[in-house]
Formats: structure tokens, sequence, C-alpha cells
């Protein structure tokens, strides 16, 4: 009897501190970029830093102005957005609600498989399909722009959106659905006026978890936008994103040097970003439970 | 998993590494992308004679492989530039003492589409176009269209090379900078791929990766000079204004298999294969 019940304290103080470390391990992460990047504003106040329109780190001086990072990594996001939101909600519906099982179990493969693909494949594809088509199509002088980015972050995104949309279409009570169509109402008309409101803020969280994956993206990013550390006027010219001048810059960057530290307060910005990100899912998803 | 597996695993993990430490007769060579094909084939042709050591080349970009000799995850490091007093000064601080070693030269070509009627630009005519004074294919002899910009990341030695001497002129007092329109692509590859399919862009890089593909613009010092191809004759004897020495940088004098291996680079065999990696050897 008591070394059944050692064996429990053990295992449970186990599984406590699995449960402690990921916090703890968050922490040091952030403590650690925290003491890296806040160093780069010994050199370039944070209003420069954030708002400064040139960004040459190696030059002498050295400008760090991630004005056009910023603006570069969000329009990507939004570019995504607008084409994985609609495409993502629209299949959730159509799995949740319309298909047929077998139909369902297919679509559902065929997502999980696009999730399943590494983004550096899927750069890859994108360098020698789309960057091409996008440049005929509008006639550019270039297909490595923001446009490419997006279409290619729009797969991505997409598996999140759907997978995490469907289940919140799937929560919604039964009688709910049972109750409109019984006073009359069309399947559409249900779909619209009924399942979509009740599960609207699961579905918002699931666009807001799928953006997440957008602007924390690298690799397929680096392969098709160009690089191009200019202020976007438009979603057709090369844009810089904050993950790819951190991926594309770090191995140069000597350790201690403004550079490095630049590259680290940019972690920063990128890591609130996102953190803001999932806190506005998480908000969503608690009040959908409650 | 079982407590006994996971015990495996741990004795595994120390087995390995106490086996990689023991194991000193491999060497890492890393750094300039433009020289990761000379310093496989050199890697490869060394191995032959020399079986029982192994030489592993990666690339990664000229900064990238001085960073990494500097915090010793590397033993030698090939760069297409020369290293800076920044770099120095942390090496030092750090106990390693950078070791120059030229091996090679190496021309810079301007490549464009061959369906570019642009086939010679002066050099103030590339710093004009590159800094982004020129945008236009029309005001240097081509059709009228937008030029495209394409240029290597900051990591790499071909991009600070071209900019101290081509968009600053070997000045140091210049502030040239490449226009932020210039599109950075992450391989000298990326960049042959793109001017191959772009008629309106214009990259460069080392001599090595020219094909059929791009054309390789003749190059002249100023509007008085002759225009000069690319080619080994031209870097040798001086005539294509865009060359530059090639480097290995060591931690203090080699000695061992670092040693051996540098040797061999500038041996007669050595600098046969950096003729035929299409670079030019020192002592031609």
């Amino acid at each position: 009897m008591l070394v059944r019940k050692f064996k429990e304290f053990v295992i449970e103080k186990l599984i406590l501190i699995c449960g402690l470390a990921s916090i703890f391990f968050v922490v040091l992460i952030f403590l650690f970029l925290l003491k890296e990047g806040l160093a780069v504003f010994k050199t370039v106040g944070p209003f420069k830093f954030l708002f400064g329109k040139s960004w040459y780190p190696i030059s002498e001086p050295a400008q760090l102005g991630i004005l056009p990072l910023i603006l570069g990594s969000l329009l990507v996001t939004l570019g995504a957005a607008v084409i994985s939101i609609p495409i993502g909600v629209g299949c959730a519906i159509y799995i949740a609600e319309i298909a047929p099982a077998k139909t369902k179990d297919i679509l559902k493969a065929g997502i999980e498989l696009l999730a399943a693909i590494p983004s550096v494949v899927l750069g890859f594809v994108g360098m020698i399909t789309l960057v091409p088509l996008v440049k005929n199509i509008f006639h550019l002088p270039t297909g490595l722009t923001a446009l490419s980015g997006s279409i290619m972050l729009a797969f991505m995104a997409m598996p999140t959106i759907v997978s995490i949309a469907e289940d919140a279409l799937y929560s919604v009570p039964k009688n709910y659905k049972e109750g409109a169509l019984a006073l009359g109402a069309t399947h559409w008309q249900t779909i619209w006026r009924v399942m979509l409101p009740a599960s609207s803020s699961g579905i918002l969280a699931a666009v807001m978890l799928g953006i997440g994956r957008v602007i924390g993206e690298t690799m397929a990013v680096m392969m098709i936008t160009g690089n191009a550390a200019v202020i976007p006027h438009s979603i057709l010219v090369s844009v810089r994103t904050l993950t790819a001048t951190i991926a594309a810059e770090m191995g140069e960057a000597v350790v201690g040097s403004e550079h490095y530290f630049a590259l680290f307060a940019i972690g920063i910005v990128l890591f609130i970003i996102s953190f803001a990100i999932n806190v506005t899912a998480d908000l969503f998803l608690h009040r959908r439970q409650q | 998993m079982s407590r006994k597996g996971l015990l495996m695993l741990a004795m595994l993990a120390v087995a390995t590494s106490a086996f990689a430490a023991k194991d000193k007769n491999s060497i890492q060579v890393k750094g300039s992308d433009t020289m990761v094909n000379l310093g496989q084939a050199w890697a490869e042709k060394y191995m032959e004679k020399d079986s029982a050591n192994f030489v592993a080349v990666t690339g990664g970009g000229s900064g990238t492989g001085l960073s990494s000799l500097i915090s010793g995850t590397c033993d030698i490091a090939m760069s297409s530039r020369n290293i800076k007093e920044k770099e120095i000064a942390l090496a030092k601080q750090k106990g390693v003492n950078p070791n120059e070693i030229k091996v090679a030269l190496d021309g810079l070509a301007v490549v464009v589409n061959p369906n570019n009627p642009v086939s010679q630009l002066t050099v103030d005519q590339l710093a004009a176009i590159f800094t982004g004074k020129v945008t236009n294919w029309k005001e240097v002899g081509g059709k009228d269209g937008k030029i495209v910009l394409l240029s290597r990341e900051v990591n790499s030695g071909t991009h600070v090379y071209f900019k101290e001497h081509v968009l600053r002129r070997n000045d140091p007092a210049s502030r040239e900078e490449f226009a932020a329109s210039a599109l950075m692509l992450p391989s000298s590859q990326a960049i042959a791929d793109e001017v191959a399919t772009n008629p309106a862009a214009i990259g460069y890089y080392g001599m090595g990766y020219i094909s059929k593909k791009q054309k390789a613009l003749n190059i002249a010092k100023d509007e008085k000079s002759v225009f000069e191809a690319p080619t080994i004759e031209n870097v040798v004897n001086g005539k294509y204004p865009i060359s530059r020495p090639l480097f290995l940088y060591t931690n203090g004098t080699p000695t061992g298999l670092v040693k051996q291996f540098v040797d061999f680079t500038l041996s007669k065999d050595g600098q046969e294969i950096v003729l035929k990696t299409d670079f030019v050897p020192i002592s031609a």
C-alpha cells in the first residue's frame, strides 16, 4: 500500500515537472530575447528602430529601421488572411454540414496532408510554379512579390483554420439546428443564421490561429517574396518580412554587434505580435466555452 | 518508452559523444557560397589521397564561415572577402587568431537574360544601376522597361565585395548603398535561375556560375577603357575590372590535418582544381 502511494506521488510530481517545464522554458527564452534584444536601444532609439525607413544593418554607421520589415510581414499576412479565411471557413462549413460521410473523410485526409507538407517544399514549389505565373498574369518585372508569398502562406494557414472552425461548428448543440429546421428554415438559412453565429467565437479563434501560423512562417516567404526592404505600396512588389530577415542575417551577424542585437529585437517584436494573436484567439475560445 | 529503453538511449548518447571527441581525423570547412564547389572539389581530391581523414565542406556565406571560425565551430573558414576589423577584434577576444591564406582569384560576372539587348556596361553605369539612380533599361541602351535588381543577402562576401568595389568605387568614405528595391536572394543559384527566366533582371555572382542561360556582360573600368569579358585570361592579366581574391582563414598558423589540407589547396594539383571549377589560380 505504501509502495503504491509512493509510486503515485512520484508520478504526480514527474508530471508536474513536465507541466512546469514548458512555462519555465518560455520564460527563459523570453528573458534571453529581452537581454539580447534590448541592447540595441543603446545605439538606436526605440522610435527610430520601429519607425525607421531604411534597413542597412552592415553599413557604417548601420541604419536599423524595421518599418519596411514590419509592413512587409503585415502585408503578406493580410494577403494570406484574405485568401485563406473565406476558403477555409467555406471548407469547414462544407465538411461539417453538407458533405456526405465519404466525401468528408476524403476531404479531412486531404487537409491533414496539406498540413504535413514542409514549408520549404511549399516554398520551392511556389518558386518554380507560382512566381512565373504571378509575373505573367500581372505583367510584372518580377514575380517575387508579396502576393506570391500570400498565396503560398494561405495554403499553410488553411489546415489550421479548417480543422478548428469545423470543430466549432460541430460543437453547436444539435437542438439549435433542429429547431431552425423545424421552424421551416432552409438548410442554407440554418447555416447562415443559426450555425455560423452560434460558432462565431470558435471560427474567430480558428482565423487568429491561422494568422499566427502565417506571421511566424519563414522559409517559404524567404524563398518567394524577393526580400527587398522597401515600404510596400502595393501587394505586387517585393517585401522583406521580419522572419526572413532574422533567418537570412543571423548567420552573418557578429555576436555582440549592434546588428546581432537588432535581430534579437526583431525577435521581440515578432514574439509580441504572435503573443497578441494567440491571446486574442484564446479569449475567443474561452468565450465559446462559457 | 520503458525505463530500460531510456537508459540505453542515454548510454548511447554518452558513447557517441565520447566517440566524436576522440575522432580527431576530421576537419570542418565552412563559409563562402562562392567557394563551396571549389572547397568540395578540393576535399574530394584530398580524401582520395588521404582516405583516413575526413574533410567536411559547407556553405552559408563568408560571414557565416568567419563567425564559425571565431566561435570555434569550424577549422577553416572560406571567405570571398577580407576579414573585417570588427571580426578580428572579436576573434582576439575569444582567443582566436585569424590567419589569412590567399588561395585563388575570382572574377565577378554581371549577368542579364540572353534576350536583353544590353551586352556591355561601364563600372559607373553598374554603380548607378545598383544604387537605384538608373531604373530603366532605356537609359543604358536597352529596351524600355524597369530594371529588376538582384543581389545576394548581406551574409554574402560577394554582396560586400560588390558594394565596396563597384557601388563605392573603393572609396571608404563613400556612403553608397544597394537600392532598397533590390531583391535579396538567398544564393547565387537563385540569382542565376531568376536571371535565366526574367528579361528585366540584372544580377552578379562568381564566374563559376555563368551558364548558357545567362549572358555575362562585358565590363569597362571607365568610358575610355575597352569592354572586357569575364574570362580567366582577363582576370589573370588584370584587364577585367571586377575581380577579387579568395581566402581561407585558419586559427593561427595551420598545423596537423588543417595544414595538410591548406598545403594541398596551394599545391599544383590543388590549383588545377581551381582552374577546373572556373576560378583563377593564384600562381598562373
